[in-house]
């Protein structure tokens, strides 16, 4: 089973391409359409996968991946302990820039079975910024929706000057004090 | 690393990032003193419980009995009854010396709410007596104050029984080992974080509403989160008791359908202590790596049968032969034995949620 790579093939001309793993499906299409919405002048694609590493049978039609979005369900262990075992199976390469970790469904707090000191030790441990979103609610998916494209054209390299890993190390010097 | 050792940290004034704010305050000399007391106490809590976090270490109170002062009636009455949980915020001179002064207004207070705002004579007889009475003994440490039963109790409408009055609602407050927040408190305010009612709701309205104009407090529903509840599972298994095992009783609700499935997990008592007694490193102590590697062992054993990943779904409840939870609020306590310790913990969360 191979790695996923973030440098193992050519780019393709004004497009970019994202990845989101979690276990909950629905989630991932309400992002992506919230994604798809949104005004863009580039071609995007959107790949969903519930777990990594992806099937290697398909590896030679699937676009450069740019930005790998783990999604965590704040009311599921379950998602988070699946982004964990998933997380062995990237290239270390992403990890320098390349990758965000999405919390859903922190509007609910006293729902939570995933406590937060998890997934921000998470993120400080894979060096990745950690994104918090209530995808229920309709203004805080589109902000999210919006945030996650900007992010997805730095690590494509459609911003002059603005590399993903000095963008995740402008956002890791605001999260740790 | 603060954060590990919260109860350690206690004893120690130099708790990190109280005292630069506390004094920066004060040299603006914009608030009042009280003021600044009080700032800086919630300073000292945030940096404790940033963004709802729980602790990662829980002592279970070594002195779990109750103290001799204890009416047994009185805590017999609190065992074995469906709870409601409230947290409530700091009274505003609410005075011990009072208690039949307090009666005597808010059993006009209730008549009037009952009488759909009709205007009743206080000391009226109304058919509904309200009593305030104090809990003794039910104290984790010296500095708590003292427990306090309220009772609603409405005469019998046929004349001829008229001898007792039954008890149709009753409520307490309570706060045990609550230092934390007694430390950050100026001296006109009762700490009596957790309120616990029995009987309608409508009582339970009226009555609230009566404290929260008298003593300036405000009360609000306690619920439990699953990460909680999994704290007491742990804790709860871990403890001894002697006689009347139950089942050891998870309750899980499986999100995602429209019509809401549950899922109930029970476990022989002892199977679960023995569980529990191989995940506990030190005893009298428990942390949140034990709690989470007792609940996945649990977990694991259900899937290997089933096929399902509780880990996916939300704990609703939990019953153990000491006390059982349940996450919208209630309660209902079992052993005497463990009450204090039970009520340490609501405590915690109570002031955790009003704070």
């Amino acid at each position: 089973m191979s790695l996923v790579r973030p440098f193992d093939k050519l780019p393709t001309l004004n497009s970019a391409a994202i990845l989101l793993v979690g276990t909950d499906e629905s989630q991932q299409q309400q992002l992506a359409e919230a994604i798809l919405k949104e005004k863009k002048n580039f071609k995007i694609n959107i790949h969903v996968a519930t777990s990594l590493p992806l099937p290697a049978e398909r590896d030679h039609i699937r676009p450069r991946i740019d930005l790998i979005a783990f999604m965590i369900n704040m009311q599921s262990k379950h998602s988070l302990r699946n982004v964990e075992a998933s997380l062995s199976h990237m290239d270390a390469n992403f990890f320098l820039g390349k990758v965000c970790f999405l919390i859903t469904g922190v509007g609910r707090m006293n729902h939570c079975s995933v406590e937060m000191n998890a997934v921000r030790k998470l993120g400080n441990l894979y060096c990745s910024p950690v994104l918090f979103c209530e995808l229920d609610s309709e203004g805080i998916r589109v902000a999210t929706a919006q945030r996650l494209l900007r992010m997805l054209q730095i690590c494509a390299g459609h911003m002059p000057g603005v590399s993903a890993l000095f963008f995740s190390s402008l956002m890791k010097s605001s999260i740790d004090e | 690393m603060r954060r590990s050792g919260r109860r350690q940290d206690m004893d120690t004034p130099d708790s990190g990032g109280m005292t630069p704010l506390g004094r920066k305050t004060a040299e603006t000399g914009i608030n009042f003193t009280s003021t600044t007391r009080f700032s800086r106490g919630l300073t000292f809590i945030r940096t404790h419980t940033l963004f709802g976090q729980s602790p990662t270490r829980r002592i279970i109170p070594q002195t779990s009995l109750l103290q001799e002062n204890a009416d047994p009636q009185k805590i017999a009455f609190l065992l074995r009854k469906q709870w409601t949980l409230y947290s409530v915020t700091p009274m505003y001179k609410f005075s011990y010396g009072n208690l039949k002064e307090y009666s005597r207004l808010l059993s006009a207070f209730v008549a009037a709410e009952k009488q759909k705002g009709l205007a009743v004579e206080v000391g009226n007889d109304l058919g509904i007596k309200v009593t305030l009475s104090t809990l003794l003994g039910l104290k984790g440490t010296d500095q708590d104050q003292v427990a306090i039963l309220v009772q609603i109790a409405s005469r019998s409408q046929l004349p001829f029984e008229n001898a007792e009055n039954k008890v149709v609602w009753s409520g307490w407050f309570c706060c045990i080992s609550g230092d934390d927040l007694l430390e950050s408190v100026p001296e006109d305010f009762t700490c009596l974080s957790l309120f616990l009612a029995n009987g309608a709701e409508s009582y339970t309205a009226i009555v609230g509403s009566w404290f929260q104009k008298t003593f300036d407090c405000y009360f609000s529903r306690l619920t439990i989160s699953p990460l909680n509840l999994a704290w007491m599972a742990a804790m709860w298994t871990g403890c001894k008791v002697d006689s009347h095992m139950a089942a050891t009783e998870l309750v899980f609700s499986v999100p995602c359908i429209p019509q809401s499935l549950d899922i109930s997990y029970a476990i022989h008592p002892e199977d679960a202590k023995a569980l529990w007694d191989t995940v506990q490193k030190t005893p009298g102590e428990v942390t949140q790596e034990e709690v989470n590697l007792f609940m996945d062992c649990l977990y694991s054993h259900f899937h290997r049968h089933f096929k399902i990943h509780l880990s996916a779904t939300r704990l609703v409840k939990v019953s153990t032969s000491i006390a059982s939870a349940h996450c919208d609020g209630n309660i209902k306590i079992l052993h005497s034995k463990h009450l204090i310790g039970v009520l340490t913990l609501l405590t915690e969360l109570a002031i955790s949620q009003i704070q």
